[in-house]
């Protein structure tokens, strides 16, 4: 908690000092020049949270539709375009950005690095965000609406939307090269900037997860662009990539999609893992169980993440020697899963365990986000997914992965980190109150999906036979409650960044990366500009 | 005591939902019409089972934890963090359950996949938005028509009461005979659709430009109804399928009469209509097969679905109204409807649009569109 190496960093007045901390700017110029690594991951965070808002009203504008079988506020081509751009806005607006936020943040003062290998090239990572995200909302606004097609943007059904799936191709160009410029960063920071006897297995997990997941990225981003850049090449130059007519087929698009959709769940997983690795271990005063296995579990999902892309398309027609391969390398991703949340649980196991907010939200994905890992196990049987493929379980089974998985991680990551960055720390009891709220709010939405899903409800239907009316309302009646629990975060948030109490140095006593135990409280904008030697 | 007053008030919860909506709380797979269904529906079980018994050990550990190692109780915190031997097991351990799992399951993959020697084949060919079922080979060799939602707008769009099957009931019923085995093959027209029965246990996506086949073979007797399960395009929510099951003798008769319909209604394209005639057939065909893109008003929603009001093809002339209701458009939802009207009825759409809302064209005669559909 002592031995502070970085000697510019004691003033708690750094804001006088502008020469010395934001590079000569002040203002919003500040922000836009920056390319300090603090200033961009908290940019990326403000996205993610604007972003995580829009997408979040376009999901009650789904909900509320929803609430009774016929028609309530919106006709079935808004309707359409609703649940398009909840997906997309929320993958790649929200749930992606607020984990590179995290990155920029945490990895170099976790590894001893003064900042990010391309500082200049970070700002750019981050600033194509807005215009893409810009690119995407403007779609409303065309003739036609944005697409309706899902945010898989199945062919062939894209052909036929407007101007509006152009501009979301382009959105999606812009937002992949985005992801793979900060890939590179975060490769290049892990690997070229450790500090002195900072070996790769003794970094803390957090930087693992993001170097696996920094390498899927760079892997899986270009696919998608070549998928969609053939549906646009399909659209308006005569090409006939998933025309049959054309000597094409519809279901390549699915393949190329898919190759990079399926590695693009553990994109989302893994930097969720690598935050509550951190949280887990500090709130139970013990060393994470089975580092080096985590670490090749990892490592382990991320490659067969790249041989279970078809276990997303069991209906369209595949062989009976594709179906099973896709089912067995489906099934082996449970052996990983199951390592890692077997060593979660043996980290508690006989700790001291204490339960602040990150900790409520870190078991809170435990426990849901296993919940989701087995409806997982259960969609990647053929002849059960067969009846469940397209229905709300599916819609029920990646809500359990990606907001009881990568948002209650994104929540354990802000509580834990913002009382190190700002020095203020946060309100307990509203914190606590945040959690409950969102976890039976969670629950009352998504859980009865997994009914409707089973008694036979199609997704992507704006109404429904009646049959369907109970659970639809209940999961209805979840999202607002859902949604006004946020507002209890964000007043969270706003009242500690104004007059928050002033935090301790060390707010969590069993936090031992070296941003908690070297760095102090709260962190300067420039550290380690002298590494530190671990020995 | 505590145990039986949480089943009550369980029970109570169950019985103030189910109240709560007329019709029964539907959360399971419906009731297995076919051999494949109930196989599934056991694998489902047998899964769910085993998934609830480590799902309970896993977090039994885990809340034990969180009770008994709580610092609040003085726990202090051992620094253990690793066990080769337990770690061992546990990667091994799940990978022997993933086999006993996985055998059962490939058994019913093959099966599945087995559509060889049908007693029946059928094609069913997704539209945007309703399903074309031409009976391929076996009894009722040749029959074909459209299947389209029979639940009116009002009950869709307005508040009027809806039927028990409000967006499951079709037009024209599928009829297959019980205990058979009948093969389906499925197609499309236009984007991808998805033939679903979840009684049955089949579903299988429709991808334009190519065939993909299942089968099933019904062992109840009774009306099972599915829907569209891909997302196809605004009214993706209404194209329902509805398959009825008949006995053997049935079926026979239900073939007959078909074959009788179709021949008392194989029309003379050449007699010459009465223009009010050809309108007024023209219109009921407009309302089933086009008003859920150009509406009832003709103006449609552009850009996507042109209007008809003062279009140019349809004060054109004839020929270029012709081609495209005959070819439909590339790239756009407009069907090729020469596929699955006959020329009277599409003689009588085009002469109802050519002659509503203000267009006066004139009208077209059937042994026009003859002439035209090569």
């Amino acid at each position: 908690m002592s031995a502070v190496v970085d000697t510019h960093g004691h003033g708690h007045d750094h804001g006088h000092e502008h020469h010395d901390h934001h590079g000569g700017y002040s203002g919003v110029m500040r922000w836009i020049t920056t390319t300090n690594h603090k200033d961009i991951g908290t940019l990326y965070l403000w996205f993610a949270g604007i972003m995580f808002f829009a997408g979040g009203m376009m999901a009650l504008v789904i909900r509320a539709e929803l609430f009774e079988p016929g028609l309530q506020l919106v006709n079935p081509d808004f309707f359409n375009q609703m649940t398009t751009m909840h997906g997309l806005i929320m993958i790649f607006g929200a749930i992606m950005p607020a984990f590179v936020g995290f990155a920029n943040w945490q990895i170099p003062m976790m590894i001893g690095a003064p900042d990010m290998a391309f500082a200049r090239l970070n700002n750019w990572s981050f600033w194509l965000l807005p215009f893409a995200a810009t690119l995407l909302m403007l779609s409303f606004f065309t003739p036609g609406g944005a697409p309706g097609t899902g945010w898989t943007l199945y062919a062939p059904l894209t052909v036929q939307q407007g101007i509006g799936m152009d501009f979301t191709i382009f959105a999606v160009h812009i937002l992949g090269m985005s992801s793979i410029l900060g890939s590179i960063n975060i490769i290049t920071t892990i690997l070229n900037m450790r500090a002195p006897g900072m070996t790769l297995m003794k970094m803390p997990m957090f930087c693992w997860t993001w170097l696996i997941t920094a390498y899927l990225l760079v892997a899986v981003m270009p696919v998608l662009a070549g998928a969609v850049t053939m549906t646009l090449t399909d659209r308006h130059f005569g090409t006939t990539f998933f025309n049959a007519a054309g000597g094409g087929d519809p279901v390549l698009y699915q393949h190329i999609f898919w190759f990079f959709g399926h590695p693009e769940v553990y994109v989302i997983a893994l930097p969720a893992f690598g935050v509550i690795s951190q949280v887990i271990p500090a709130f139970s005063r013990k060393p994470l169980f089975g580092y080096a296995s985590m670490v090749y579990a990892t490592a382990a999902i991320a490659i067969l993440s790249f041989i279970v892309w078809a276990h997303h398309m069991y209906t369209v027609g595949m062989p009976v020697t594709g179906q099973l391969f896709f089912m067995y390398a489906t099934t082996l991703i449970a052996v990983p899963t199951g390592v890692k949340v077997f060593n979660w649980v043996s980290t508690m196991w006989k700790g001291s365990l204490s339960f602040e907010t990150p900790m409520l939200f870190a078991i809170g994905f435990l426990f849901l986000f296993t919940l989701g890992g087995f409806t997982g196990l259960v969609l990647s049987l053929v002849p059960i997914d067969i009846q469940l493929q397209d229905t709300y379980y599916v819609v029920a089974h990646f809500h359990y992965v990606m907001v009881a998985g990568a948002m209650f991680s994104a929540f354990a990551g802000i509580y834990f980190w913002l009382p190190k960055w700002t020095g203020k720390m946060y309100n307990e009891t509203l914190g606590q109150w945040h959690f409950w709220l969102t976890l039976i709010f969670f629950n009352m939405i998504f859980f009865v999906q997994h009914f409707l899903g089973m008694a036979g409800m199609p997704r992507r239907i704006p109404y429904y036979p009646l049959m369907f009316e109970t659970w639809n309302k209940i999961s209805s009646i979840g999202a607002f409650g859902f949604a006004v629990s946020q507002l209890l975060f964000l007043y969270n948030l706003f009242t500690t960044l104004k007059s928050g109490a002033q935090a301790p140095q060390m707010p969590w006593e069993g936090a031992d990366s070296l941003d908690w135990t070297h760095l102090p409280t709260p962190v300067p904008y420039h550290t380690w500009e002298t590494p530190p030697v671990l020995k | 005591m505590r145990g039986s007053k949480l089943l009550c008030a369980l029970g109570g919860l169950y019985a103030a939902l189910a109240c709560s909506s007329a019709h029964a709380l539907a959360w399971y797979f419906p009731s297995a019409a076919s051999s494949m269904a109930q196989e599934i529906d056991h694998l489902h079980q047998y899964v769910m089972w085993l998934i609830i018994v480590i799902f309970v050990g896993v977090f039994g550990f885990m809340f034990y934890a969180c009770f008994a190692h709580r610092k609040s109780r003085g726990h202090p915190a051992e620094q253990f963090h690793e066990n080769t031997t337990v770690e061992i097991l546990w990667t091994i351990i799940p990978a022997l359950i993933l086999i006993v799992i996985a055998w059962p399951v490939t058994k019913v993959v093959i099966a599945q996949k087995d559509t060889s020697s049908p007693d029946l084949t059928i094609k069913a060919t997704g539209y945007q938005w309703k399903w074309g079922y031409d009976y391929l080979k076996g009894e009722g060799e040749g029959i074909s028509f459209v299947s389209m939602l029979a639940t009116p707008r009002e009950q869709i769009d307005a508040g009027a009461q809806k039927d028990e099957n409000y967006l499951l009931e079709v037009d024209r019923e599928l009829v297959v005979p019980i205990d058979k085995k009948i093969r389906v093959l499925a197609t499309a027209a236009d984007v991808i659709h998805a033939w679903w029965v979840p009684a049955f246990g089949v579903k299988q996506d429709a991808i334009p430009g190519f065939i993909r086949d299942i089968w099933f073979r019904a062992d109840k007797l009774g009306t099972f109804r599915g829907q569209c399960a891909e997302l196809c395009g605004k009214e993706h929510g209404f194209m329902p399928i509805v398959v009825r099951v008949v006995s053997q003798e049935d079926y026979t008769k239900w073939v007959a009469q078909q074959k009788q319909a179709a021949a008392a209604q194989a029309e003379d394209v050449n007699k010459k209509w009465d223009p009010k005639e050809l309108v007024a057939h023209g219109e009921k065909l407009y309302s089933a097969n086009c008003v859920a893109c150009h509406q009832a008003n003709g103006r449609g929603a552009p850009p996507a679905f042109p209007p008809l009001v003062g279009s140019k093809v349809v004060n054109g002339p004839k020929e270029g109204h012709m081609d495209i209701v005959l070819n439909g458009k590339a790239g756009t939802a407009m069907a090729p409807f020469g596929k699955q009207l006959s020329d009277t009825d599409i003689a009588a759409v085009i002469s109802y649009e050519r002659s509503s809302w203000g267009n006066k064209s004139g009208i077209v005669q059937p042994a026009e569109v003859r002439a035209r559909h090569k």
